[in-house]
């Protein structure tokens, strides 16, 4: 298990949000999730200009195995999406915390990121799992 | 806690991913699945099959009773050694498994079921067997191996024992041999060549060590699935279960209804079927926009009529997705998937996608 970096906050759905310095956040599935999947072979982002409630599927990630529906960890507007992925979806295996980010998003409020976790109590989530 | 094969602890030290499979804890793949896929197609790979069930018929109306037993027909083995596939049925035509029945000699045939359907099908075989002067053996203290993959074959017998090497290089496909408890078949799985080893499972892992040792690759049971869709096998429960017929199932060819004096279970049922016209087709489906094709997603064809994958994924070899599928006996040669409320085009081929290591299908 690699190290998770420090500054991210993760969801329970195993989603990491990074706050950008333009105000935007970049989101994208952990490390241990594209683990557990397995190789990616399909990725499906959400379109510019989609607004998104919290907890809302917004994405699919495909493996060999299976389909997941991947969740905002915020409400707010798709900025950017990575469209890069739909002919490297295996970035998401191999850097999940760069390459593999899946869209920027304009959050609705900057209050909802104290609700996510932090690195250490994201990994505390996981070992309990 | 599943079961575990003699080989649990060796995948764990290999660093493999442990899933539960019918029961079993199985290794899905080491690392990558699709690494493994690719080493089977181009060297060679192996697999623990383990948990597959063998059951032995020993008696001297083995043959009758297997002639009764089965849909495709046993008279086609007259040879010591050889291999035959066949769908098991019900009365109403069903398939209550699909095997691989070896002909070891007059009085010995050796079966080799699905661990998923273990049950059912050593009821159903010692209810059948009633009437019959035959014991029915299961061996569960066997461990099985196959190693598949165009080196395969070189990368087996440069660690037999020399006593057994020749035979073993001499047999042709679909052949068995039997030595002390070892039993070494050249069949698989995966559309490649190679052999599938029983042997006792206190020897499972040196001889697993050994093969890795020669070169040949540990590779889970997730790529071993997306081997054999490549390869247009069915996997039972997915492509074909008791609610449908093997005319349906793209498994006409290995029912044997003639003799029709030969009456196996299902016989009459299927007859019945095939003069009443075959209704649906079984066929492959390559897909043209970009997604990945799953199981139960619904095919539409052109007239609107409704179909279904049976199985589907993602083909390493060929670099997209593919599904097998059972759609209605018009369907033409184009058709739509739906993706979860898209419907993605698709084309209809026939099976093969890829056999020894070579693309079957016009990929444009």
């Amino acid at each position: 298990m690699s190290e998770l970096p420090g500054d991210l906050k993760f969801s329970k759905s195993h989603e990491w949000v990074r706050v950008n310095d333009d105000g935007t956040v970049t989101i994208g599935i952990t490390d241990h999730a594209q683990e557990q999947l397995g190789d990616m072979v399909y990725v499906e982002v959400p379109e510019q200009g989609r607004e998104l409630k919290a907890e809302e599927a917004c994405a699919v990630v495909e493996s060999v195995k299976a389909a997941s529906d991947v969740y905002s960890p915020l409400a707010g507007v798709v900025v950017e999406a990575n469209e890069e992925l739909a002919d490297s979806p295996e970035a998401v295996n191999q850097d999940a915390y760069g390459a593999g980010w899946l869209m920027k998003l304009k959050p609705a409020s900057s209050d909802a990121l104290n609700d996510l976790m932090d690195p250490v109590a994201y990994q505390a989530f996981i070992d309990a799992e | 806690m599943g079961n575990k094969t003699p080989l649990f602890e060796t995948h764990k030290a290999m660093g493999a991913r442990l899933v539960n499979f019918a029961g079993w804890e199985m290794p899905i793949h080491y690392g990558s699945q699709i690494e493994e896929h690719h080493t089977v197609r181009r060297d060679a790979g192996m697999f623990d099959v383990s948990h597959m069930t063998v059951v032995d018929l020993i008696g001297a109306q083995a043959r009758p009773f297997l002639r009764h037993l089965l849909a495709n027909n046993v008279d086609k083995l007259q040879d010591e050694g050889k291999a035959l596939y066949s769908c098991m049925l019900n009365e109403q035509g069903g398939v209550i498994d699909d095997l691989i029945v070896y002909f070891m000699h007059e009085s010995w045939f050796r079966l080799v079921v699905n661990s998923g359907t273990r049950d059912k099908d050593i009821d159903w075989i010692g209810t059948q067997a009633g009437p019959f002067a035959i014991d029915v053996i299961e061996q569960p203290e066997l461990a099985m191996i196959a190693v598949q993959g165009p080196n395969a074959r070189d990368k087996v017998l440069s660690v037999l024992d020399a006593s057994v090497r020749q035979s073993v290089a001499d047999l042709k496909l679909f052949f068995g041999v039997e030595h002390d408890d070892w039993f070494i078949a050249r069949t698989g799985y995966t559309g490649e060549d190679g052999f599938e080893i029983m042997l006792p499972g206190a020897e499972a892992v040196a001889f697993w060590n050994a093969l890795k040792d020669a070169g040949v690759e540990p590779c889970g049971l997730g790529c071993r699935d997306t081997l054999r869709l490549e390869a247009g096998m069915n996997l039972y429960g997915s492509d074909m279960d008791e609610s449908v017929s093997p005319l349906v199932s793209g498994l006409g060819w290995t029912v044997a209804l003639d003799p029709p004096e030969r009456g196996f279970i299902g016989q009459a049922a299927l007859t019945s079927e095939r003069a009443a016209g075959v209704k649906q087709k079984f066929v492959g489906l390559v897909l043209e926009d970009k997604g990945v094709l799953r199981n139960h997603q619904k095919v539409v064809t052109g007239d609107g009529a409704q179909g279904e994958i049976t199985s589907g994924s993602f083909s390493p070899t060929l670099g997209r997705s593919i599904a097998l599928a059972r759609v209605p006996a018009n369907t033409g040669s184009n058709c739509h998937v739906e993706v979860r409320g898209k419907l993605l085009a698709a084309r209809v081929v026939k099976p093969p996608f890829v056999r020894n290591g070579k693309v079957q299908i016009d990929l444009e």
